[in-house]
């Protein structure tokens, strides 16, 4: 379910990262918790993003809620297909509606982040609870 | 039978568990009939030549509009415009009028929205000729009554907070806020250093982040505890020097009272920082306890909820926000004075104030329907309404407790929040129990908040139900829990009894349709 390869934080964030450029998303369980997503708003190219704040906001049906950024770094590319058709993110959230790729100010910050592993250990507690 | 039982859509679906189906009858007894037929739009009845109007022949030569006016400026013809007879817009607007559902009309549990009875009193006060046509440009010498009003309505809400100076001025809770915030921030930039976050708790309604970076600052999220209620030691650890203040709602939207709250204002004020308080569940406190005497500085109240005016339908509402003596010389202008011989008037005369936050003086009308309930229930009747409202709320916590989860198991407030856990082992969520509570015949309650509950179902009866009420909406929502043990699809499918059942609410989101068009 939770592909090796990506990295996860404790707010349902994905990342992955190839060299010094890592894609970033939101989880199945994300989105599965948010149900029906009906809008995304993601930032620029260019723009800064800062470690555990917000980069942008996903609203569904039930919620808006904010999508914060794992690593520091600066957008390369935002997703232009999952901000005209928000429904990709219900559909497929770790693969074609990836939402932002940043340049990494720093590839060491990962080192904190979780595992598919430590991330499926971590939302069978979160539902426990 | 009558029309309503063959009109009515009780349950034909194939698979339909027999019991449930022998039983409908019994279990909708208390729904108000709902007539299934839906009604056309205004266009769709029209046709062509109708008219609702015949005028007479003109008795001024005719002129031709279009050589007046121009080619460009003149139409001959408005595209899709109805054309029906004045019986047909009778019968189209009155049968609409009556699918209201109000709180004229049932039990509007509704939790966070404090959607009480508003006493006709208010309206008999607010219709008075001289209050309800006086004009907002009358000079201050002859609208000395209004005044007087505004004035006493600010000094009640003063008295029943317990704060020192209260503007009437925002025209909305979200509104209150706002100013809030910025008297916040205008106080601390005055002190030399504005600072730059706020904090919310994980609880709070939405308005509270919102609000807050309006005004500038970053929000900074807290975790609440095991109670349900703000950790002092997270709130410890996130109040740095850049904090310049907290936003907390006491009671919570839990509906638990935050016991430490002294604790905590104590904490925010050692750290140079003010406490906001969003007032939206004042109907808890009112003639109980007054913020001021807890540590708040600021805070709103909001009209159309405790203090029984209009609420939802356009209100409109109305948001004062009260303060300590401090933040009084950052009110919005104008504000009301009382001159030394007596005579009231409009001060804008305020050099620290954060100017003006709505046109005139507020929603007047809201106000003189407020300060009419203040006085008409006075000060034993607003503490008695208090204490029916936290008695009614405990009262259906403490019968449905067994049947739906309790996940901060304590005695509530105004309001009680449920989880729907053990129902959603069986598949149904809490939008799905609050769709078949409308085949009851009651508004639904607020679903999936707040957030920090997983599936919330948050109810919040007021003091406005009497017991009898109580104990009917109790038992539809015991008989829907026995539902869903039994045939959770009939749940799923429900409401079974209105004109229409669910709505595509992600494809209305994403692909809306704002307004009809010919096809």
């Amino acid at each position: 379910m939770y592909p090796q390869e990506f990295l996860y934080t404790k707010e349902h964030e994905w990342i992955r990262v190839d060299e010094s450029i890592g894609t970033i998303g939101i989880t199945e369980y994300a989105q599965k918790e948010l149900g029906d997503v009906v809008f995304v708003e993601l930032p620029k190219v260019g723009d800064h993003v800062t470690a555990g704040e917000s980069f942008g906001t996903v609203e569904s049906v039930k919620a808006v809620s904010e999508i914060y950024s794992p690593v520091n770094g600066e957008v390369t590319a935002a997703n232009p297909k999952v901000q005209a058709n928000p429904e990709m993110l219900n559909a497929d959230p770790h693969g074609e509606a990836w939402l932002i790729r940043v340049r990494l100010s720093d590839r060491r910050e990962i080192e904190s982040l979780m595992s598919a592993d430590e991330y499926e250990a971590y939302i069978r507690q979160e539902k426990a609870h | 039978m009558d029309d309503r039982r063959r009109h009515s859509a009780l349950p034909g679906e194939p698979g339909q568990a027999p019991s449930v189906a022998k039983d409908m009858e019994n279990r909708i007894r208390q729904a108000r009939p709902h007539v299934t037929r839906n009604e056309d739009l205004i266009f769709e009845v029209s046709s062509p030549g109708k008219s609702g109007v015949e005028l007479p022949p003109l008795d001024v030569p005719t002129v031709c509009a279009e050589e007046l006016l121009g080619k460009g400026l003149h139409r001959a013809d408005v595209e899709g415009f109805p054309e029906v007879s004045e019986l047909e817009v009778i019968r189209h607007f009155t049968r609409l009028s009556t699918w209201n559902y109000g709180v004229d009309t049932g039990l509007y549990p509704l939790g966070s929205c404090t959607m009480k009875y508003n006493p006709r009193i208010n309206e008999v006060v607010a219709s008075l000729e001289g209050l309800a046509t006086d004009h907002p440009y009358t000079p201050e010498s002859l609208t000395q009554g209004c005044l007087r009003i505004l004035h006493e309505a600010a000094r009640c809400l003063a008295e029943i907070t317990g704060m020192d100076a209260v503007s009437l001025q925002p025209a909305a809770g979200a509104q209150g806020e706002l100013t809030g915030i910025l008297l916040i921030r205008a106080c601390l930039a005055d002190r030399g250093n504005p600072r730059k976050h706020i904090l919310v708790p994980d609880s709070a309604h939405g308005t509270n982040p919102a609000s807050a970076t309006i005004s500038g600052y970053e929000v900074r999220n807290i975790k609440s505890n095991a109670r349900g209620c703000v950790d002092l030691a997270e709130l410890d650890r996130a109040l740095t020097e850049d904090v310049a203040g907290l936003m907390l709602t006491n009671p919570n939207t839990l509906g638990i009272f935050e016991t430490q709250i002294r604790e905590i204002s104590s904490l925010v004020h050692a750290r140079g920082g003010l406490v906001y308080m969003d007032g939206a569940n004042m109907n808890a406190l009112v003639g109980v306890a007054r913020p001021a005497d807890f540590g708040v500085d600021v805070l709103h109240l909001n009209l159309h909820k405790t203090f029984s005016t209009p609420h939802g339908g356009g209100g409109p509402g109305s948001g004062p926000v009260a303060v300590k003596r401090g933040l009084e010389p950052y009110l919005p202008v104008p504000t009301i004075e009382q001159s030394t011989d007596g005579s009231y008037r409009l001060d804008y005369d305020r050099p620290k104030s954060i100017g003006r936050v709505r046109a005139f003086y507020g929603n007047f009308g809201v106000v003189v329907r407020a300060l009419a309930y203040i006085l008409a229930n006075g000060p034993e009747g607003l503490r008695q309404t208090t204490e029916d409202a936290v008695l009614n709320a405990n009262y259906v916590m403490s019968r449905l407790q067994d049947v739906y989860e309790l996940p901060y198991d304590q005695a509530c407030m105004h309001e009680c929040v449920f989880s729907d856990r053990r129902q959603a082992a069986r598949g149904v969520r809490t939008m799905d129990i609050a769709k078949r509570l409308i085949d009851y015949g009651f508004h639904p309650y607020t679903t999936a908040f707040p957030l920090i509950v997983s599936g919330a179902l948050m109810i919040e009866p007021t003091e406005s139900a009497s017991q009898a009420e109580l104990d009917n909406f109790i038992e539809a929502m015991r008989s829907i829990a026995a539902e869903i043990e039994e045939d959770p699809p009939f749940v799923l499918k429900a409401p079974h009894t209105t004109r229409i059942s669910r709505l595509d609410e992600a494809t209305a989101a994403r692909k809306p349709l704002l307004r009809w068009k010919p096809e």
